[in-house]
């Protein structure tokens, strides 16, 4: 054990910067730039690029497909994804799969993905549909253990990457058809014993408990933080962003700011204590998770070197933050089409239209309840400054269907609009604002992004996935898929050649300079 | 399963007494009879401690153990085991319909003033649709809620009526040669037109070549978003609810 733990102290220090011959996390390093420091390819070459392997997978569950939306992790030469209740392990330079793991989940909850596996040393990480955090022997695909964290009867259900922090197992809940609420949770990486719990609602008595009306309220406010968060080993801080507040559309009955719901909160790893939190929708009843990945950025502004996360948040706002203690930097709309708030308050944080909130009679609000961008990651590259950000412009009506004193559940009805229009963004790290716009030529642009030293981003649309030119957005290269991109893609280095891989429906594609 | 097993063992009793109302409807019954006085009609509580429908017995479907225990234990209400059991049939069905987002059901959609909707669509909508005309009737055809989408988003027709709201397109190459049809497909790279004469068209897309112009008659729709408050939205709605 003291061996393992030495090992991933070593992993932790290096993980500040993305390692070149791996991609150990969700995110690639616990920054979440998915930033990879690989330039063998690059602007000049990547015209060249073309396919390594393609490998299908296929589901342990008869007569389920599959939708890879996990982002791998390579290590040693293998690669470990996810799909609902499935690992697999897959040799990273022939796609040859090693070992296939399934789970059958029990329950009725929605099918969902799953956003892959955490490692450390041989033993793998991931969380079952059905709330179980299991543990596998990386070698053998074999179980270790299996500890239930939440309820599916209580329609809690799991879809997290977990993220390893020394010897913590950090993972989250998700769920919100029914009132329940969220919390992130901390295991032992040996035994799988839970170390502690946050939740996303305060009890009685907590700071924060003022911002609802009542216990009632409260313990029913959701806020689950379903995407693995970020890390920063100086300050012994983890980044996470919680969903929305639940009954989802109705705030009657949790009339306030509804913390720690639809927040940036940094909790330390070992402990769980919350440091600081950035509520970046008070009071939402759109839906809109601010679960987004909270990108660390160490950056310059007016001058002085900061400490800084950013999010494009699902509600179409850019926050920039000060990671130290979660005071606003800058706070910009990005959506152009974005109308549920028209001003910041004090502290950065956008004041919601309540003319905008759901009526039965129907509400026209942009953007719709998938948001401006969604789950697929974005990018920040140091070489260019940019934060990149897959985004859709829509509208949707919103119906409140409950107006019970007490609504339940999601309490409200959506009616997709067409006619939207999607665009790949690159925003200035300080300000939120858009130097460049790529638009798509179809009406989806929320796909997972990679940028490389190379002034490479790689990201997909329709059935392709596309190279554009980080400094610019101008397509560089395409191949087309089967299905279009599902997960994040990656990149990494073995045998001294460079890999990008991408999930696509049931397969992962890996290209490389031949 | 273990869930399914559990509700079975309630629900199982309860289907086998030949009845031929439902379960829902017989537990409804039981329940407004006896317990809606605490509880509220629709088991949401008459107070916060009340609400059934955030009770983790209930959600977990562990109504049976307390209502075989009696009650409230104050004052038990007599149940016997076959109305225990509709009433946790009941129960199940609402918390599933909670979680059913997809089937809840519209409020009321029809709030607008019908002859400011009226003067709306005299001064935006009436240059390409006719009450008499096209639209004749639609008020009639739809519910409010698909009527509200669709007059804010029509789709595509299909068949004989596709031409109406089908986007055109004009593909023009480098050396100045046009080719114009009808669009099917666009992608990053690809493009499909059929021409006038229903030949099947493909164009691969750089950057800059060949030129694309696309027309798309629904555009005025989609260009109202910006600019539309959502009360004309309902007044429109309620204006084309009356053209029965």
């Amino acid at each position: 054990m003291k061996r393992l733990l030495c090992i991933f102290v070593l992993a932790a220090l290096r993980l500040r910067a993305q390692p070149a011959d791996s991609w150990p996390t969700y995110n690639g390093d616990y920054s979440g730039r998915r930033f990879s420091p690989l330039a063998n390819l690059n602007t000049d070459n990547v015209r060249h690029l073309s396919l390594a392997w393609a490998s299908r997978v296929t589901n342990g569950a008869p007569g389920h497909g599959v939708r890879i939306s996990a982002t791998p992790l390579m290590v040693n030469g293998i690669l470990y994804f996810t799909d609902l209740d499935n690992v697999w392990a897959l040799d990273a330079r022939s796609g040859h799969e090693l070992w296939r793991f399934y789970r059958e989940s029990k329950g009725e909850m929605p099918r969902t993905g799953n956003r892959g596996v955490a490692i450390l040393g041989d033993r793998l990480y991931f969380v079952t549909l059905d709330n179980f955090l299991v543990c596998l022997d990386a070698n053998t695909g074999k179980q270790r253990w299996a500890v239930p964290f939440a309820d599916p009867k209580l329609y809690f259900f799991s879809t997290v990457a977990p993220v390893m922090i020394r010897n913590h197992v950090i993972i989250a809940t998700g769920g919100d058809s029914i009132d329940i609420p969220g919390y992130v949770e901390a295991h032992d990486p040996e035994t799988g014993a839970l170390q502690w719990r946050w939740r996303t609602t305060p009890a009685k008595g907590e700071p924060g408990f003022e911002t609802w009306p009542d216990e009632y309220a409260a313990n029913a406010g959701g806020g689950h933080p379903w995407i693995s968060g970020t890390y920063d080993p100086e300050l012994n801080l983890y980044y996470v962003g919680t969903g929305n507040p639940d009954p989802v559309g109705a705030g009657t009955s949790r009339k306030g700011d509804n913390l720690w719901t639809c927040s940036i909160v940094a909790l330390n790893p070992d402990t769980g204590k919350l440091a600081w939190y950035f509520q970046v929708s008070p009071h939402d009843t759109h839906d809109w998770d601010a679960v987004e990945t909270p990108v660390l950025i160490d950056g310059m502004i007016d001058g002085r070197p900061r400490k800084l996360l950013a999010q494009a948040s699902r509600n179409g706002y850019y926050f920039l933050l000060d990671r130290t203690n979660g005071k606003s930097v800058a706070t910009a709309a990005y959506l152009a089409t974005m109308n549920w708030s028209a001003q910041l308050d004090p502290l950065g944080r956008p004041v919601p239209d309540p003319a905008k909130e759901p009526k039965a009679d129907g509400t026209l609000v942009s953007p719709p309840t998938s948001g401006a961008t969604n789950w697929p990651s974005p990018s920040f590259s140091p070489k260019t400054g940019l934060f990149y950000v897959g985004t859709n412009e829509a509208y949707s009506l919103f119906y409140l269907t409950d107006e019970d004193a007490h609504p339940q559940g999601f309490a409200f009805r959506e009616a997709g609009l067409g006619g939207g229009k999607a665009a790949l963004l690159a925003l200035d790290y300080k300000t939120g604002k858009t130097v460049w716009r790529h638009e798509w030529r179809t009406p989806n642009g929320v796909y997972g992004i990679l940028t490389t030293a190379g002034n490479l981003l790689f990201t997909g649309n329709g059935n392709y996935f596309i190279a554009l030119d980080a400094a610019t957005g101008k397509t560089l290269w395409h191949a087309g898929l089967i299905s279009p991109l599902t997960n994040g893609p990656i990149s990494y280095q073995l045998d001294g050649r460079q890999y990008v891989v991408a999930g696509a429906g049931d397969a992962l594609y890996a290209f490389v300079l031949n | 399963m273990k869930r399914f097993l559990l509700v079975m063992a309630l629900v199982i009793p309860a289907l086998a007494r030949q009845d031929e109302r439902g379960l829902d409807e017989r537990g409804a019954e039981i329940f407004a009879a006896k317990c809606a006085g605490c509880h509220g009609g629709g088991a949401r509580g008459l107070t916060v401690e009340t609400d059934l429908m955030r009770s983790t017995a209930v959600r977990t479907d562990q109504t049976g153990p307390v209502l075989r225990a009696g009650h409230p234990k104050a004052n038990p209400v007599p149940l016997s085991e076959p109305e225990q059991a509709d009433i946790a049939a009941w129960l199940h069905a609402r918390v599933q319909a909670v979680a059913d987002r997809g089937k809840y059901p519209f409020l009321n959609i029809l709030t607008g003033d019908p002859k400011k909707g009226q003067a709306f669509f005299a001064a935006t909508c009436a240059r390409c649709h006719s009450v008499t005309g096209d639209l004749a009737g639609i008020g009639a055809k739809y519910d409010p809620s698909v009527l509200q989408s669709l007059w804010l988003s029509p789709r595509r027709r299909r068949g004989a009526e596709a031409v109406k709201t089908a986007r055109t397109v004009t593909v023009t190459s480098r050396d100045g040669r046009v080719v114009a049809g009808t669009l099917e497909r666009i992608d990053e790279f690809n493009l499909v037109l059929r021409d006038q004469d229903g030949k099947y068209r493909s164009f691969a897309l750089h950057d800059e070549e060949p030129k694309v112009e696309i027309h798309d008659p629904l555009q005025p729709h989609y260009d109202l978003y910006r600019v539309l408050r959502d009360t004309q939205i309902h007044d429109v709605t309620a204006y084309l609810a009356t053209l029965q």
